[in-house]
């Protein structure tokens, strides 16, 4: 097992698949797979005027961590392209204390 | 390299990764967008593009990228791009076309056009577009260097920005955009910046439509750092989700809810006294008038609960600085340039212009002529501006961009009234499948003319039926080119060869407007020009490339405080009384309405409660969804998978009661015709409204007449008249009344399955 993950702020990610397309472009898997694949939850209402409207990026066992592009020193594919700027690579012994205090973050260990 | 702005840093614009090689350069169409994000493009060893990534160093997108940029090699090598330029030789529908070189093709245009200029005056030739953003000064550079003072687009009262441009220029002598940091190369650790408390997200969903330079997720980066959030759509979606006051909104009364908040704002005196006493002109007139609007009244036309408006016109009049995101519903209702004088006058009387995290004053960056500019218009003569199409009608094209007007040309090209078009330019639009009122219409109008040219990536369903000269242009990686917008100006560098022999936008405006008048268009290539726009820059379009620069112009607030706003240097705006104008004298002298108004859409529950026994349903449309542009996109695959067909959402419990399920083809009609949509249930909506796409057309099925790409069963605009506002800006295209009914089995519209 990596002793890296991705921490996910779940609570802003906007389900615009850019992270599911790069991963597909970056390792030319074939359409519809990917490392990363996106689950909505939503959109119904809770409660008077709250309503619970969900993306949830989860990861597949396509995805290595883009270990090839980290090498280079770069982001993983999914985490340099994604919208909302909600994802982060790191060491998962890090990330577990980035997320302390945290609402709605996921981490992820592959 | 020195840069003006410490910040800016220099990069290199072209390196090698491995065997891949690296090119720095900014996404402007084709294929069609209104952002311009910073792309590294990667070709290996043949030239062949073989990825795009966002370029995490330009601080527009900090490399973040979406899936129609992240898909683009699919659409650069996609076996049906246009790949050289190609003549009719069967009728018009017929889809015969026969390949012929450019000089043949330059011939034909020049011989055409100049006929008809000797004959009929070079207003007989109209250049019209999409919406393209690496167009826009090509097309109005071609068509002045022409000679002729009609250019524009085929959408009813220029429906698309241009009423809020135009509402703005009129009122405020500038354009004002909501401030996110835009401006800044360091972005949000800008010292000067100040997050918006509060940002009114007002008939747009900007995280997928990205309107004109502006980010959508910019809003989410703005939400983590706190601001609040007011969303004004029919639809719940995902920014109406999280936002602090979501207000559900009848389509089309944009304008009355802007007028309902300026009641609550001005009763309750949460206006700013002072800016409205230095700055704003008619304060008095605005609230008499406000009050013919009160709020109660207002919670019964917009279908939004008094209380709720209440409560949002006090959060945004209370939050300091507060921003407004505006979008195309603003411009989607006929009477539109009253719904942007509102909302601007809500922006002006709580002193929320031109202060960090409100609404900022733009300018062309550098003074370059590629955003927006002149583009030669002031080099044509008296006589050619007088005859500007729409120029008597609708006198308050005087002022702002020289737009001639949409619907009067249609109405110009079916009855040579007041003279004959002969030709017509078409770039980068499928008018008959997007943005064109009823196409019947505009399609016969097309087929009046005696030679149209269109010119695009893809044959569309426009080009088939009415086109006589196929042209085709590059995809941004295939072309050098210059991206600007209100704050930066970059480079759009050539990465690959071009797959066929396409040219890119400017090529074709340079070339052709050099041969039709080397005065005015005294470049040979498209690099001479971008070095004479540049000029501002002290740099040439090489050196810019060389420094792998996106240019930021030095930004300051409170322009209207320094004497930055007009030309004479005299403090205040570019108005005639140096004061916003609440009340506006422009609209004045133009004879409309000085004041801002509500009017009802043409059809409507209130309006026309007779239409509406039979068309009990309100209908809107032209929601965006992440897999296309428009109608752009249909046949790339990827991205055809994320929406295969053409979707109408509907609340589950309209549904039932008129008996159609998910999943079902269902024809949507109003007086006008029908169209077919495939049922998606949910509850974003009211259950009064239905929500259609718009932009379809199918590029997988028959080219040629009656089928046209299958487009005249899906085709939403045949519920939509050429019929646009008193000032001739704005039409109803997203307001309409229909009746829905399931499609008899085996006439279903689909055709693609993944």
């Amino acid at each position: 097992m990596s002793e890296y993950g991705l921490l996910i702020d779940y609570k802003y990610c906007t389900g615009c698949l850019s992270c599911d397309f790069a991963c597909n472009q970056e390792h030319g898997f074939p359409l519809g797979q990917s490392g990363i694949k996106v689950a909505q939850f939503g959109p119904w209402e809770i409660d008077t005027d709250k309503y619970e409207y969900l993306f949830v990026p989860a990861l597949t066992e396509l995805c290595t961590l883009c270990s090839q592009r980290v090498e280079k020193g770069k982001q993983p594919a999914c985490v340099q392209h994604c919208q909302s700027l909600v994802m982060t690579y790191g060491r998962i012994e890090d990330l577990a204390k980035q997320m302390v205090g945290k609402p709605k973050h996921v981490l992820y260990s592959r | 390299m020195d840069f003006d702005n410490p910040l800016q840093k220099q990069l290199p614009w072209r390196w090698q990764e491995g065997d891949l090689t690296v090119t720095r350069s900014n996404a402007w169409s084709g294929p069609g967008c209104h952002e311009g994000c910073g792309v590294l493009i990667y070709t290996d060893k043949e030239g062949k593009m073989v990825k795009v990534e966002g370029d995490p160093e330009n601080p527009f997108n900090q490399g973040r990228l979406c899936v129609r940029c992240l898909a683009l090699p699919e659409v650069t090598y996609h076996p049906d791009r246009l790949l050289y330029p190609q003549k009719r030789v069967g009728e018009r529908g017929e889809d015969k076309w026969e390949r012929v070189s450019w000089e043949e093709a330059y011939d034909t245009i020049v011989t055409k056009f100049n006929a008809y200029k000797a004959e009929f005056g070079p207003q007989s030739v109209v250049f019209n577009q999409g919406t393209g953003r690496d167009v826009t000064w090509a097309n109005g550079r071609l068509c002045y260097g022409f000679g002729s003072p009609n250019s524009s687009d085929f959408q009813s009262g220029m429906a698309c920005y241009l009423p809020r441009l135009s509402s703005l220029y009129a009122t405020t002598g500038s354009f004002l955009v909501a401030d996110c940091s835009q401006h800044f190369p360091d972005r949000y650790d800008e010292p000067s910046w100040t997050r918006p408390e509060c940002i009114v997200i007002w008939g747009c969903n900007p995280i997928i439509s990205n309107a004109d330079g502006f980010l959508g997720h910019w809003i989410v980066d703005c939400m983590k750092l706190g601001s609040k959030l007011i969303v004004i759509d029919p639809r719940l979606t995902w920014l109406a989700a999280k936002a602090d006051i979501w207000l559900q909104i009848r389509p089309g009364t944009d304008a009355a809810m802007a007028l309902a908040w300026l009641d609550v704002i001005i009763n309750e005196k949460l206006y700013d006294e002072d800016f409205v006493e230095m700055w704003t002109l008619g304060f008095d007139e605005l609230a008499g008038r406000v009050a013919e609007y009160p709020v109660e009244k207002m919670a019964e036309i917009t279908w939004v609960p008094q209380e709720k408006i209440e409560a949002a016109a006090r959060l945004y009049a209370t939050s300091k600085p507060a921003a407004i995101q505006w979008g195309l519903a603003i411009d989607m209702t006929k009477e539109s340039l009253p719904a942007g004088q509102a909302i601007t006058a809500l922006w002006s009387i709580t002193g929320n212009v031109d202060i960090p995290g409100g609404m900022v004053t733009v300018a062309l960056p550098y003074g370059a002529d590629i955003w927006g500019g002149d583009w030669g218009y002031s080099h044509l003569s008296p006589e050619a501006k007088a005859v500007r199409i729409g120029l008597d009608k609708y006198p308050l094209l005087q002022w702002g961009l020289p737009l001639a007007q949409a619907d009067e040309i249609v109405e110009a090209m079916l009855t040579d009234d007041p003279y004959p078009i002969k030709a017509i330019w078409l770039v980068g639009s499928n008018a008959l499948a997007c943005m064109g009122a009823d196409p019947e219409k505009l399609m016969k109008a097309l087929n009046r003319m005696e030679f149209v040219v269109n010119i695009d990536l893809f044959k569309t369903p426009t080009a088939v039926a009415c086109a006589d000269l196929l042209l085709p242009v590059l995809t941004y990686p295939e072309k050098n080119g210059l991206r600007a917008v209100w704050y930066h100006i970059g480079n759009i560098n050539k990465a690959i060869e071009p797959v066929g022999e396409g040219k890119s936008d400017a090529q074709l405006a340079i070339e052709l407007g050099h041969i039709f008048n080397p005065d005015l268009v005294p470049w040979e290539t498209v690099e001479e020009y971008f070095d004479a726009v540049l000029e501002g820059t002290e740099m040439t379009f090489e050196e810019m490339r060389d420094a792998g620069a996106v240019l930021y112009t030095d930004f300051e607030y409170k322009k209207y405080e320094k004497g930055y706003e007009r030309g004479d240097g005299e403090l205040g705006f570019n108005t005639p009384s140096g004061r916003i104008e609440l009340y506006s004298t422009a609209y004045e002298r133009s004879g409309l309405d000085p004041l801002p108004y509500f009017e009802e859409p043409t059809e409507s529950p209130f309006s026309t409660p007779e239409m509406y026994e039979e068309y009990p349903i309100v209908l809107t449309s032209g929601a965006r969804h992440w897999a296309s542009f428009h109608s752009e996109h249909r046949q790339i695959h990827r991205l055809r998978a994320m929406r295969p067909d053409p979707i109408v959402e509907i609340h589950p419990e309209t549904a039932a009661k008129y008996g159609v399920g998910e999943g079902d083809w269902i024809w949507i009609e109003n007086h006008r015709g029908r169209v077919q949509r495939k049922v998606q249930l949910t509850t974003i909506l009211d259950p009064r409204v239905i929500n259609a796409d718009h932009g379809w057309w199918y590029p997988e099925k028959e080219p040629a007449a009656p089928s046209l790409y299958g487009m005249w069963d899906v085709n939403f605009n045949k519920l939509i008249p050429w019929d646009p506002g008193r000032s001739g800006f704005g039409a109803n295209y997203k307001s309409l009344l229909c009746k829905i009914y399931k499609v008899n089995q085996g006439e279903e519209a689909q055709s693609w399955l993944p």
